[in-house]
């Protein structure tokens, strides 16, 4: 599976704005909610689903990227936000650093593969420093659109 | 020290396969030994205790993993791995 099937287009928000992790989740989600992508799941619903599996235990593993997650019978296919902080987000990773980037995904309940594969193509990525460090460097939702779509077809990225 | 090497292979047991949570316990479990471990599933072979790596495998439900300690305690290492993986079933066996 490529990144680029399950990032939604219509939810890169190159500059977020909340400082809090539960205030980026929230900002994540509604993009996603706004760009029409979670089926018949509430915004609401799957806010504090996120923060309570994010609670349970922090997808933040490390070296500036957090990867919140959570399945939902609600969406019928694998879409995934992209936000950037610039100033850095808290979100008790395992390194204890801050967050800039941060992949929501939402997986439909009743497909684990494919949750599986998307989470495989996200982290093929994010393990790349070059990727993490453009990913942290674009200013824009076209810049980070094309780094998705460039890191498919160019895996040296 | 005396580098013993352990090889076995495992498959994932739980529905809904290697996901984050199961992942951070193999690396919990592995990274409680000496030994140097690696995983690898047909084309990967990733660092047992790297989070990011092990949610690379992409281990679905019926995936055979080769997992390979090397290391004063690699025997135990593999013995407790496999107990996670395919008896415990990272504590989400089907119901």
């Amino acid at each position: 599976m490529k990144i680029s099937d399950v990032v939604c287009y219509d939810a890169i928000l190159p500059d977020l704005q909340s400082s809090t992790r539960d205030g980026v989740i929230t900002e994540l989600v509604k993009a996603l909610d706004g760009a029409g992508a979670l089926g018949t799941a509430s915004a609401d619903e799957i806010i504090k689903s996120v923060i309570k599996r994010e609670n349970e235990a922090s997808t933040g593993l490390g070296r500036g990227v957090a990867v919140p997650h959570i399945k939902h019978n609600g969406v019928k296919k694998v879409v995934a936000a992209i936000g950037r902080s610039v100033a850095g987000v808290s979100f008790a990773s395992l390194d204890k650093q801050p967050v800039y980037s941060i992949i929501l995904l939402i997986s439909p309940i009743d497909d684990p593969d494919k949750h599986l594969q998307a989470m495989e193509s996200i982290f093929r990525h994010l393990q790349r420093d070059n990727f993490r460090k453009f990913l942290r460097q674009s200013q824009s939702a076209a810049a980070i659109a094309d780094l998705v779509k460039e890191a498919d077809e160019n895996p040296s990225l | 020290m005396a580098k013993v090497v352990s090889e076995i292979e495992v498959q994932i047991r739980n529905p809904d396969g290697l996901h984050m949570r199961p992942a951070m316990q193999f690396v919990d479990t592995a990274s409680q030994f000496a030994s140097d471990i690696s995983v690898s599933s047909n084309e990967n072979v990733v660092d047992g205790k790297s989070i990011m790596q092990m949610t690379m495998l992409a281990a679905t439900h019926g995936t055979k993993l080769k997992i390979k300690a090397q290391g004063p305690d690699a025997d135990q290492a593999v013995v407790a791995l496999r107990e996670l993986v395919e008896v415990r079933q990272f504590d989400e066996g089907q119901a």
